[in-house]
Order: structure tokens, then C-alpha cells, then sequence
């Protein structure tokens, strides 16, 4: 029985043309793009058509707001450190509660060394109040940084309306894109977006390369010095390579962005109502009306999600979960907690995430093997009687230790 | 994902003893939905000869709690209640052919299931004061109130004492900045407010009293003594083996051996030496010592 990977937000499959694509600048071209002679020229071309596939993928109006970066956390720790660099005489950072690690692990950090951070909290859909974020926007505001969708529910922020907003008040806005770019259009000429980060392996690309887009004339410092590379402001030589995959996997995103819309949505929608007519107590987290095409985050009642992941797991099927015991830390996942799901529901949260590979009997599979694996875990469970939940389950099971 | 045993993931996927015990008589309830984990233990036990008759388990929670559970049931059954007091959370992991680090909570909530259901078979009420900060030691799923705590109770000022005193740190080393972090914290509020705190001081070792060769190994042993009991709770021990002027080797026994805490432990020992003995010392293993050199 072959495997079935439902985890594409955490990392895809890099596609065989985009690795066909890289492998010649292992050996035949493996100059460095800096050098004068002949082995470096043919790579600093590859590079530079890399670099305008990127920016056709972004709709940036120039390709040199493309720099490349090694994933999408030195993107976000660029983007964020340079903001508060170049304009030392502020010192507030405007992030979300639901933001990657990434961001919200160096915001933490921000504070610590004495910046300010605003988190804007979310609704029990995971939705955004514009109204909150309006009246955060001080002049001491160095940079706003909001996801464009959440890696967990796929919920999608309203983040060219915030950049506008924050454009008005003469405010920096950088966006954290991973998950968005290649399922969502993008255009930023149009937008008003200063940063965004990007990273290679969550679209088919090789892991080990990132993007930070920066708009022509947004002030920046760069985080690592020391050469010319991607124009002084990214030093290190480039990850040839990576890139030149990279600029394969963006064309190949451009001519398959209908597709996850149309067919990838599609299998996502079945997938969720065939389960759920299956399984009481479990439903969709997230904004359902408005979130990326691949992704669903499903909440099952009165089971923990490490232990259906295992049950999955040995069935050949893969997903990620929102519970504490994957991440080895105590609390269940801190999207699920800001959107007020009841601890009840968000240790037992599933993610199921697409990809352009996903086919129609692969979901059928995983409709068959979901509802047994529940039902088996319910029957464990001090919190399920037989035909559902116990009454009262936070009283009916009343621990002597806590 | 996790690196389970084969014996854990045998207990997960085919659980031994699940599901409620109509004729239960003793009944323990630990965990709690919000932490992720919750374990009832279903005791019947004879009363005329205490014997466990029949144990089962309902869990909610990751594949090494359920296979935990399961586990304590296979081990407690045919057991008297006295007996199934004094199985221990390292036997669970143990029956288990051991658990990943973090998780070896999951065994050390399915003794506190024994101890409740135990306890609520005899009609004894019990309570439990621990309070559970955020996770910081993940290897050895210490928390940040606990490390609090100990570090204001034991004014303690370095990530090593730390770790002699809670464990937390003595793994893999990432969460050092954590505990400094705590220590930091904690040592502002000693000073005060307004006040700066002193530079940190090394302990100075007094002057050696000139203790003779027979008090000197008495207060060695003494030291031993007082750290004894903290080593035996987890399965290990000490013994001296040899004094060569201001080396002093000991043997770790038990599972004190080759434990990846072992340089921690001695470090701890070597801290206590100093302050007792007031001259500085060196704590190695046995097998440090030069070999052909006789008393």
C-alpha cells in the first residue's frame, strides 16, 4: 500500500523537474556567479532567470526586490531586525498571536531586550479586529508583521487591506507568506506590502532556500555582511543550486495555481465532509470561508492527536497535529488556544494538508481509515461512554493529583 | 516523531486491560484534559488478602500514556496492595524496554494512579499541591515553577546547581538560557528594589582546618550519606573507592552508571565535598584513578 502524505504545509515533495533543473550546477556549472570567467557567468545568469521567475510568481514590479535568502525564518528575522534597525527611534512591534515561531520566538526575544510587541488577538474562527489594529498604529510603530495565512487552519488575514492601512501612517508592513505563495495570487506591485518571506520547500522546492521580497526604496539593514551578494544586501555565496530549483518550482507554481483552487480545494471539501458525516464531535477549525485551498484542521473531541497521528501513521498516512504531546511541550498548539478552542477539542486538533500530487483515491482512503481510528481511541477515553461524551465530563472524571 | 520502543507501540496499538471495571473497588483519577493526559486506574482487590484482582485503564493521551497504563495494569495485577506501593515509575519504563526522555511523565502519572486508587480503596483522601509551570528541562520534564522554587529556597546561583538540586539542564543542554533566565529573575528579587545586586562571589573554600586523615574520610562519607537517599529514589547509589590527596574517587552504581546525568551528578557531589570539607576538591569515577598506585 502506498503512502499518503497529508502534511504539505510542514514540507512538500521537491518536484522531479525542479531538482532536474538544479543538478547540472553541482558539477557542469559549479562556478561562483561573482567570478569573472566563463564557469561563474553561466551561473549568474541562471540566477538572474531564477530571480524573475520569483518575482513574476510575487507579481513584483522589479526582480531586484528578490533576495534569497536560506529559509523563510532568516527572511522573517531580516525583515524585522532591519526595520528596527534602520529607524532606532522606534520601537513597537505589531505582530498576531497566531504567527509562526518564528516570528512570535524573535518578538519574545524583542521584548526582552526592551521593545514593545502588540499581539492582535483573534476570534474562535481565528479572524483578525481591524478596528484593535487601527488603534494600535502609533508613530512609534517600527514595523507591522502579520502572516498571510496560518500554517495550521489556513485562515487567510486581510493582509494587503493592513498594509494599506499601515502605508497611511507612514508605517513599515512585512508578511510572513510561506504557506500563501503559489495557492493564493499574489501581485505586490499592486499592494502596499514592504516585506514578505518565502520559503522554497513549502512549494516544491528544495529546503534550504528562502525569499524576502523588499519593495525598491523600503530603508533596510541587512543581517549578515560581509560580501556584494544579492547586491550587499544578503552576503554569502548563493545557494546556486537551490535557486535555480527554485525558479523552476515558481513557474511550475504559476502554471498549477488554478489547479489548487479548483481540483486541491475540492479534494480538501470532500475529504472534510466525508469525515465528519462520519464522526460526531469533530469539526473544522478555523476560518472555513476563508482560508488556503489545501488545508484542513479538524478537532476531534475527547481523543489526544498524538495518538490518532500513530494510528494514521501506521496505516501509511500522514498529518501533523496540534496537540502537546507532538511538540514535547505541555500545552496544546497557541493558534488553537487564541481561538478559544476548548481544551476538550484542541489536543485532539488533525491537520491535513494537500498538495497538486494528492489524488482522489488517496482521499478516499484516508475518508475509510479516519472514523475506525477515532472510535478506537474514544473507547480508551475516561471522557467517551459507549455513544458519546460523558456527561459533565470535567466533573465525572475528578483527579486527586491535577 | 517520537523513537518509541517496540514494546511501547506493541501497548499502544494492542492495550492490555482497557476499559471500564464494573466490580472496581478502588478507583484513581489523575491528569486532567487540560494538560493533555488523564488516566483512570479501575482497581478490584480482595478484602480479605488485599490482592489485586483485576486492574483496568481508560486514557486520554498519546500513544506512551495509553501504552503506560496498559503497562502498570500488566504489572500490578496478582499483586498485594502493599507490593503494587513500591512499583515505581522506572518500572513502568522499564517494563516498557524504557520511554523517550519527555516522556517520562506519562509512567510517573500511572504511579500516581496506583498511589490514588490505592488510596481510594483504603478511604484515604489525597492531595496534591504541585502546581505545573511551563515546561522548561525537556529531557527530564521540569517546570519553571519547581526550578523557581528550589532556587529561592536553596538561594542557588548557577544552571549546575540547578541541575544537582531539580536535574532541569542536566540533558541535552539547550534550556541553560531558560534556568539562567530564572536565576536571573529570582536574584532580582533578593536584592530588592533599588538595590543591585553583588557581583556573584565563589563559594571560598575555608582554609583546611588540618582535619586528620580519619575525619577527612568521615565528613567524605557523611557527604555521601546526605546525597544517598536523592540517588536511591532513582535507582542508583554511591560508594567511596578511594582518597589520593584532593582527588576523591567514588563508583556510581545503579542506574547512576553510565546515566547521561553521571557528570552532573559528580559535579553536584564535588560542590558539597568543597563545602564541607573546606579545601577543594576533585569527585571522579573509579575509573579515572591511576592505575598500579596502592594505599
Amino acid at each position: 500500500m502506498n503512502p499518503i502524505y497529508l502534511d504539505n504545509n510542514a514540507t512538500t515533495r521537491a518536484d522531479p523537474e525542479a531538482v532536474a533543473a538544479m543538478l547540472p550546477f553541482f558539477t557542469e556549472h559549479f562556478g561562483n556567479p561573482s567570478s569573472i570567467h566563463a564557469f561563474g557567468s553561466q551561473v549568474g545568469k541562471a540566477l538572474k532567470e531564477a530571480r524573475q521567475k520569483m518575482q513574476a510568481l510575487l507579481g513584483a514590479e522589479h526582480d531586484t526586490e528578490i533576495i534569497f535568502t536560506s529559509c523563510g525564518t532568516e527572511s522573517d528575522t531580516t525583515a524585522i531586525l532591519s526595520a528596527l534597525r534602520a529607524q532606532p527611534e522606534k520601537n513597537i512591534v505589531i505582530t498576531t498571536v497566531v504567527e509562526h515561531p518564528a516570528i512570535l520566538s524573535l518578538c519574545d526575544w524583542l521584548e526582552k531586550e526592551g521593545y514593545v510587541v502588540h499581539r492582535l488577538r483573534v476570534d474562535k474562527k481565528g479572524r483578525l479586529d481591524l478596528d484593535e489594529y487601527r488603534s494600535l498604529l502609533a508613530n512609534n510603530v517600527a514595523i507591522v508583521s502579520v502572516m498571510w495565512a496560518n500554517n495550521e487552519t489556513g485562515t487567510i488575514f486581510p493582509v494587503e487591506t493592513m498594509a494599506e492601512i499601515a502605508a497611511a501612517r507612514g508605517i513599515m508592513f512585512h508578511t510572513d507568506a510561506v504557506q500563501a505563495v503559489g495557492k493564493v495570487p499574489i501581485n505586490l506591485k499592486a499592494a502596499k506590502i514592504d516585506m514578505l518571506s518565502f520559503s522554497g520547500h513549502k512549494l516544491h522546492a528544495p529546503k534550504g532556500i528562502g525569499v524576502l521580497y523588499l519593495r525598491r526604496g523600503c530603508r533596510f539593514r541587512p543581517l549578515l555582511r560581509g560580501g556584494h551578494q544579492e547586491r550587499g544586501r544578503r552576503a554569502g555565496t548563493e545557494n546556486a543550486p537551490s535557486i535555480v530549483a527554485l525558479g523552476k518550482a515558481a513557474e511550475l507554481a504559476i502554471e498549477h495555481m488554478a489547479r489548487e483552487n479548483t481540483e486541491v480545494r475540492q479534494l480538501r471539501n470532500r475529504l472534510e465532509q466525508g469525515i465528519l458525516s462520519q464522526v460526531t464531535h469533530a469539526f473544522v477549525t478555523g476560518d472555513t470561508a476563508n482560508r488556503l485551498p489545501n488545508t484542513s484542521n479538524i478537532a476531534f473531541e475527547y481523543v489526544e492527536g498524538e495518538s490518532i497521528l500513530l494510528l494514521l501513521n501506521k496505516q501509511g498516512i500522514a498529518a501533523s497535529s496540534g496537540s502537546a504531546c507532538t511538540s514535547g511541550s505541555l500545552e496544546p498548539s497557541h493558534v488553537m488556544r487564541a481561538m478559544g478552542i476548548p481544551y476538550t477539542a484542541a489536543h485532539g486538533t488533525i491537520r491535513f494538508s494537500l498538495s497538486r500530487y494528492t489524488t482522489e483515491e488517496e482521499i478516499d482512503r484516508v475518508i475509510a481509515a479516519v472514523p475506525p481510528i477515532i472510535a478506537q481511541l474514544r473507547e480508551l477515553s475516561p471522557y467517551w461512554n459507549k455513544n458519546g461524551p460523558v456527561e459533565n465530563p470535567e466533573r465525572a472524571f475528578a483527579p486527586a493529583y491535577a | 516523531m517520537w523513537e518509541y520502543s517496540e514494546k511501547v507501540r506493541e501497548y499502544f496499538f494492542n492495550p492490555r486491560n482497557s476499559g471500564p471495571l464494573e466490580e472496581a473497588n478502588g478507583v484513581g483519577d489523575v491528569g486532567s484534559i487540560q494538560c493533555g493526559d488523564a488516566l483512570r486506574l479501575m482497581l478490584k482487590v480482595d478484602p480479605g488478602t488485599e490482592v489485586i484482582e483485576e486492574a483496568r485503564f481508560q486514557t486520554f493521551g498519546c500513544g506512551s500514556a495509553i501504552a503506560s497504563s496498559s503497562a502498570l495494569t500488566e504489572i500490578i495485577k496478582g499483586m498485594t496492595l502493599d507490593e503494587a506501593l513500591k512499583v515505581s515509575n522506572q518500572d513502568i519504563a522499564d517494563y516498557l524496554d524504557g520511554l523517550p526522555p519527555e516522556k517520562m511523565h506519562c509512567s510517573v502519572m500511572g504511579r500516581e494512579a496506583l498511589h490514588a486508587a490505592i488510596a481510594n480503596y483504603r478511604g484515604e483522601t489525597q492531595t496534591d499541591a504541585h502546581e505545573e509551570g511551563a515546561l522548561v528541562c525537556k529531557c527530564f520534564a521540569v517546570d519553571a515553577l519547581l526550578i523557581e522554587d528550589v532556587v529561592r529556597a536553596n538561594s542557588l546561583n548557577t544552571v549546575e546547581e540547578v541541575t544537582f538540586y531539580t536535574k532541569a539542564g542536566g540533558g541535552c543542554a539547550s534550556c541553560h538560557e531558560g534556568i539562567e533566565e530564572i536565576l536571573a529573575k529570582v536574584k532580582g528579587e533578593r536584592s530588592g528594589p533599588g538595590e543591585v545586586s553583588p557581583p556573584m562571589k565563589p563559594i571560598a573554600p575555608k582554609a583546611a582546618p588540618g582535619l586528620t586523615l580519619v575525619e577527612r574520610i568521615r565528613r567524605i562519607e557523611a557527604v555521601l550519606e546526605s546525597v544517598r537517599p536523592m540517588l536511591v529514589r532513582d535507582h542508583g547509589d554511591v560508594e567511596l573507592v578511594e582518597v589520593q590527596g584532593r582527588n576523591i574517587y567514588v563508583h556510581l552504581k545503579g542506574a547512576c552508571s553510565g546515566c547521561m546525568m553521571e557528570a552532573a551528578t559528580l559535579g553536584g557531589i564535588q560542590q558539597k565535598m568543597i563545602e564541607n570539607l573546606g579545601e577543594l576538591v576533585q569527585v571522579l569515577p573509579a575509573s579515572y584513578m591511576p592505575t598500579g598506585i596502592s594505599c
